[in-house]
């Protein structure tokens, strides 16, 4: 009798507490959402003036960007990042994919488990260091082979190609170990070779975790700023070849943010508009594939 | 002209003083069988007895298991495919396997059947048309699928699934069915068709069927093998083993007391 009112009580002080935890978790998780909001609403706040006295449509299709002059076209920088985007994911996507298939299928588990988290450390190396790399070995290398200034898509191309290893490695072997032996039994008990199995049954397993592995490194090769910066040479015009040198969206605001006022300061937030415009599409893009895969299953 | 002795067929599978180890643990001791052409054969046995290791040792199946250790001989029409100039594709093209749960690839129901024919270097649509089209119809499913055969294989009912394994599997025209206990995770309806099945596709094919349900065994099989933490204990014809078993722990499991 008198235990089962000790174990009453004890009930009730958990239910209390835990309704205490909840609260505080509810608060802290209401109060980073409201700080994402405000960023947002900041962002907006701060560069849609400017897009609205330029224009939406000259705004981003202007080949001109004279601050002095109070003209602000985004073109060029929307090319730069699409640019050395597309760069980084096609030099960074195979390698990746090689890599989490080597890790996944090919390399003793032992190997795997000593190799993965050694990539994984690689996304910890702050972005600065890739840059500096690239400026020290990349530019010049890329000046005297091929020509050019050496700062280039090219570089920019490489050193992000590089930085989005990590993730797009960790993520697709990922993809790879989630797809069930049962299917690699069942190809190999079919008579296919280790490499049809890959190619033919467990690459279309884990397909949607592969792309969105590709999204998040898409995502993260366009957000990055500082290694960009000390190897793109970041001139404001539509780069021409892969040697011509570039300016992304988000150069293009760290550079100048430091001395603009006025409605360049607004059209760099304006520039911010766009970035965080791709950005959102791009994520909403990268939860649908991943849904999807999860209705699959 | 001389006289024809009544002999015994040539085995199709035969194992001989096979032993197994996963590492210090010994799984198969001492199994020496034989597998017919025509028959089906079923293997029965507690759970835990060594009845899918002995089964994947007869395509191989067993080879990439860290620690693994086999000895013995098992022969394909006499020759050993443990030997040195075995080629694993083409012993795993003679000898398919279907599995305890349906592994049907993330696919297209026509993408499945074709998989292993494609693997086989076949690329002529519209051979591939015909293989999948015969092969859905020797399982009984091509009235289902012949509409959907670029709909997801993922949407089958699990028995349809199964069935389409082993559509799959026939595509690639074996010569020896494997079957681990294919009906386990099926309904009973289910579970009668792949027994029909297997009578049917007997005909074609040295079938043999892994199972821990009796009734399945007495019903489907032509001769049986009852195995005991991985021993062979009695092996010979279904009646035989069911009916007037000679050893006392065979007796003792058909009965349903072991
Ligand atoms: N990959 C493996 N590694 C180690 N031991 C295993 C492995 N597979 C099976 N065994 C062991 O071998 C024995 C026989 O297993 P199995 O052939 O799966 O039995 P059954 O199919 O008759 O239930 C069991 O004791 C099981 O634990
Ligand atoms: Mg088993």
């Amino acid at each position: 009798m008198k235990q089962e009112g000790h174990v009453a009580g004890g009930g009730r002080r958990v239910r209390l507490s835990e309704r205490g935890v909840e609260r505080v978790l509810t608060a802290v998780a209401l109060s980073a959402i409201g700080v994402l909001a405000l960023i947002t609403v900041f962002i907006f706040i701060g560069g849609i003036p400017a897009i609205a006295r330029t224009g939406f449509w000259p705004f981003v299709s202007g080949h001109k960007w004279a601050p002095g002059r109070d003209v602000f076209g985004i073109f060029p920088m929307i090319m730069g990042s699409l640019w050395v985007t597309v760069g980084a994911l096609a030099i960074g996507v195979p390698l990746s994919l090689a890599c989490a298939i080597f890790l996944s299928e090919v390399a003793p588990p032992r190997t795997a488990r000593v190799i993965k988290p050694a990539i994984e450390l690689l996304a910890g190396i702050p972005s600065v260091i890739y840059g500096f790399m690239g400026l020290v070995i990349l530019v010049p290398l890329i000046r005297n082979r091929f020509g050019g200034p050496g700062f280039s898509v090219l570089a920019s191309s490489v050193v992000l190609g590089i930085m989005i290893l990590p993730t797009v490695i960790s993520i697709s072997y990922d993809a790879l170990k989630a797809v069930p032996d049962a299917y690699r039994d069942g190809s190999l008990a079919l008579g296919a070779t280790r490499w049809q199995t890959i190619s033919m049954v467990l690459l279309p397993a884990a397909r949607s975790g592969i792309l969105a592995a590709v999204i998040l490194g898409m995502g993260r090769a366009i957000g990055e700023t500082m290694a960009v910066i000390m190897v793109a040479g970041n001139a404001t015009k539509v780069p021409g070849s892969l040697l011509d040198p570039v300016r992304t969206l988000t150069s293009n605001i760290a550079l100048e943010m430091g001395y603009a006022a006025g409605m360049h300061r607004a059209a760099l937030f304006g520039t911010g508009v766009i970035l965080f415009v791709i950005i959102m599409l791009l994520s909403v893009l990268a939860s649908y594939t991943t849904s999807a895969r999860g209705k699959a299953r | 002209m001389a006289t024809r002795q009544p002999i015994e067929p040539q085995p199709k599978v035969e194992v001989k003083g096979l032993n197994l180890y996963y590492g210090q643990h010994q799984a198969l001791k001492d199994v020496g069988l034989a597998f017919y052409a025509n028959q089906v054969t079923a293997i029965i046995g507690p759970s835990g007895c060594g009845k899918s290791t002995l089964l994947r040792c007869l395509n191989r199946m067993n080879d990439g298991i860290a620690g693994i250790r086999i000895e013995g001989k098992i022969a394909l029409d006499g020759s050993d495919i443990y030997g040195r100039r075995q080629d694993l594709i083409q012993l795993r093209k003679a000898v398919g396997m279907v599995f305890q749960r349906p592994n049907v690839f993330p696919l297209s129901i026509f993408d499945n059947v074709a998989y292993g024919p494609r693997v086989h270097g076949l690329k002529n649509h519209a051979r591939l048309a015909e293989i999948v089209e015969r092969s859905l119809a020797s399982v009984g499913l091509w009235g289902e699928a012949r509409d959907r055969l670029n709909a997801p294989a993922l949407g089958l009912s699990l028995g349809n699934r199964q069935l389409l394994c082993l559509a799959r599997l026939v595509a690639v025209e074996p010569e020896v069915i494997l079957l681990d206990e294919p009906a386990s995770a099926l309904d009973p309806i289910s579970t009668l068709r792949i027994e029909e099945l297997m009578r049917e596709l007997q005909k074609e094919y040295t079938i043999i069927i892994v199972t821990h349900n009796m009734q399945q065994a007495a019903r489907a099989s032509d001769r049986t093998a009852f195995m005991l933490a991985g021993e062979l204990v009695e092996y010979g014809e279904t009646r035989q083993i069911f009916t007037n078993p000679r050893d006392s722990r065979t007796e003792r499991y058909v009965t349903g007391k072991l």
